[in-house]
């Protein structure tokens, strides 16, 4: 493992040859345990009632918007939706609010999904072994938690009231799910946060600490970079592109079996160029609207964050085959969980 | 000299290269790989196959006259294995399952012991199992037991390409197992799988070195070449080696000779 002052010495080595050299070994090293594939999968909003203030974020509890929870038939025709688009594994969202969205309703929601997709995954509040279970068994083999910061002041500063306060129980978060029986963790920090170098180094020891105690989870890392929520800034320091290829370019060289996950947030021309450097899964076709693919009209819908890249599934799948990638849809099937 | 097939639960297979099908960039890749590699016996993780999707199914892609592996790619232990082993006879995959049970996403390296558990449970209800192992002759010996059809030793690490690493491992499991030993992965070169063949393994199982190469195909048939070849020196026998020259006209042979001298 790299120590924090390694990290930061190449975080600040603005030359594009030391950029370029990096790049090139994450290539070889993705290629080497990914092939020319690509994950595909696609997010589905199922509601946005937040019990949280985090300040970066468009869903949180104080901001005025049209709050949304989709009823059994609402997110099964946004399933259905996505579904006749090719989409596989699906990532179901929430905001973070315990009362409105608690575990009988995901368990719902994932029992639905797997009438139509083979991968289930959950990006909702953090919760308990037990619940977790729960899920499991109802389907769930995913879940997504991102630390956001590893700074515990700035995560104090940004997360101003609710359960996601809580940094400690938010850190053991991928732990309990994983005793749980979870198979795929995703971790992730949000890129801008805070100083970058220290919250790069923080996610790799809590990635390091995970794999050590659960080697038999499918870990998966995603860098989402702080962007605006119709048209407000929030982010507080700025991750340029340089950078940020040198922050996937170093997780795939500490990590070269793990998964990097990159959302449409990105803009097109950028996501093109990082599939070749060390992406492994891309979000594709989506929406971050609670209803945003079949049942609201655009002018309705109040997004997390402002997607930058709209192109459609097919439109991702020909970029891919014309790109020498083999997109692929179907990474999981459906089991009985149980421990 | 002719050989005889290699024999897999009473089927017999004139090609001792088996295909993986992961990490190619394309399908076509993959059907042209198993063309010209001559590979028989195809694996597919049955994580991988979507039946719903027929220009994405990867089966479709297969040769019908091409036997297939499912492959219990992503289970954790043995219970989860035989679940996906039956899903794959209930999807119409086949009985024929190369049981993976790997507990380390870093490594991935295969539980021996969830893996000798899962091939009993497969084993009695019919399946053709064949187990990828880390060489060891316990577990080799377990797996006899437990109805294995083959044992496949791993090379080296999965994806590695580094070749036998896991050689006089292997040897032993060859001398020792009365199954099919097949070698399966780190198998990155033609001249890797030539010297597994001249060891006496029966078969060789590659992937990632052909489906991440330039010209697949053409590596394919590189290495089908290697396996014959490396098979021939294996039926031939191999002169002995030598840490030191030997010369071929031998000095002192005339102390030994009878012939009369004049």
């Amino acid at each position: 493992m790299m120590t924090l002052q390694q990290i930061k010495n190449i975080l600040n080595d603005a030359r594009p040859e030391s950029v370029e050299e990096l790049a090139q070994q994450a290539a070889q090293l993705t290629r080497r345990h990914f092939g020319r594939t690509m994950g595909l999968y696609g997010p589905l909003y199922l509601s946005n009632f937040c019990s949280s203030h985090c300040t970066y974020c468009g869903f949180h509890s104080q901001n005025k918007i049209q709050r949304i929870k989709l009823g059994t038939e609402q997110y099964r025709k946004e399933m259905q939706f996505i579904h006749t688009r090719g989409i596989r594994n699906i990532l179901m969202l929430t905001g973070e609010s315990y009362k409105h969205t608690p575990v009988p309703y995901l368990k719902e929601a994932a029992l639905i999904a797997s009438e139509y997709f083979q991968g289930i995954a959950l990006e909702v509040h953090p919760m308990e072994t037990f619940e977790y279970k729960e899920l499991f068994a109802a389907g769930v083999d995913g879940i997504t938690v991102y630390q956001e910061t590893y700074d515990r002041a700035r995560y104090a500063q940004v997360h101003l009231s609710g359960y996601k306060k809580d940094y400690d129980f938010r850190y053991a978060t991928p732990r309990r799910a994983a005793e749980a029986g979870i198979r795929q963790i995703s971790l992730g920090i949000l890129l801008g946060l805070s100083d970058v170098a220290n919250d790069v180094y923080a996610l790799y020891q809590h990635l390091r600490e995970l794999e050590k105690s659960f080697p038999g989870v499918e870990y998966s890392v995603s860098f989402p970079r702080l962007r605006t929520v119709k048209t407000a800034t929030l982010a507080k320091s700025n991750v340029d592109d340089a950078q940020f290829v040198k922050i996937i370019a170093l997780t795939r060289l500490l990590f070269p079996r793990v998964g990097i996950n990159l959302s449409t947030r990105e803009e097109p021309e950028l996501r093109d160029h990082l599939l070749e450097i060390g992406i492994t899964r891309i979000s594709a076709g989506s929406n971050t609207s609670v209803g945003g693919y079949a049942l609201l009209e655009e002018k309705e819908q109040d997004p997390q964050f402002d997607i930058k890249d709209m192109r459609s599934v097919d439109q991702i799948v020909k970029l891919l085959k014309a790109k020498d990638f083999d997109p692929v849809f179907t990474d999981w099937r459906h089991i009985e969980n149980s421990l | 000299m002719t050989d005889t097939p290699l024999v897999i639960a009473g089927k017999s297979f004139t090609s001792r290269f088996l295909l993986g099908t992961g990490k190619f960039k394309n399908k076509k890749d993959l059907s042209d790989s198993i063309i010209a590699g001559g590979s028989q016996i195809v694996t597919v993780a049955l994580r991988r196959i979507d039946l719903e999707r027929h220009e994405e199914n990867i089966l479709e892609f297969i040769p019908p006259h091409v036997t297939l592996l499912t492959n219990t790619s992503g289970a954790r232990n043995a219970q989860e294995a035989v679940r996906i082993a039956r899903l794959a006879k209930a999807s119409g995959c086949g009985n024929w399952v190369k049981i993976e049970v790997i507990n380390d996403s870093k490594y991935l390296l295969p539980d021996n012991h969830e893996t000798i558990k899962a091939t009993e449970i497969l084993s009695a209800e019919g399946f053709v199992v064949l187990p990828y192992i880390s060489p060891d002759l316990y577990a080799a010996r377990a797996l006899v037991k437990a109805g294995a059809a083959t044992v496949m030793p791993l090379g080296s690490f999965i994806g590695s390409n580094q070749g036998l690493k896991t050689k006089e491992f292997i040897q032993v499991l060859i001398n020792e197992i009365d199954l099919p030993i097949i070698v399966d992965a780190g198998i990155g070169a033609p001249s890797q799988a030539a010297e597994a063949m001249e060891m006496g393994a029966d078969a060789v199982l590659a992937n990632t070195a052909i489906a991440t190469a330039p010209n697949p195909a053409v590596l394919a048939r590189a290495f089908a070449l290697a396996i014959e070849a490396g098979r021939l020196a294996y039926l031939s026998g191999l002169p002995a080696r030598h840490c030191v020259a030997k010369a071929s006209s031998p000095l002192t042979g005339f102390l030994y000779d009878d012939t009369p001298t004049n």
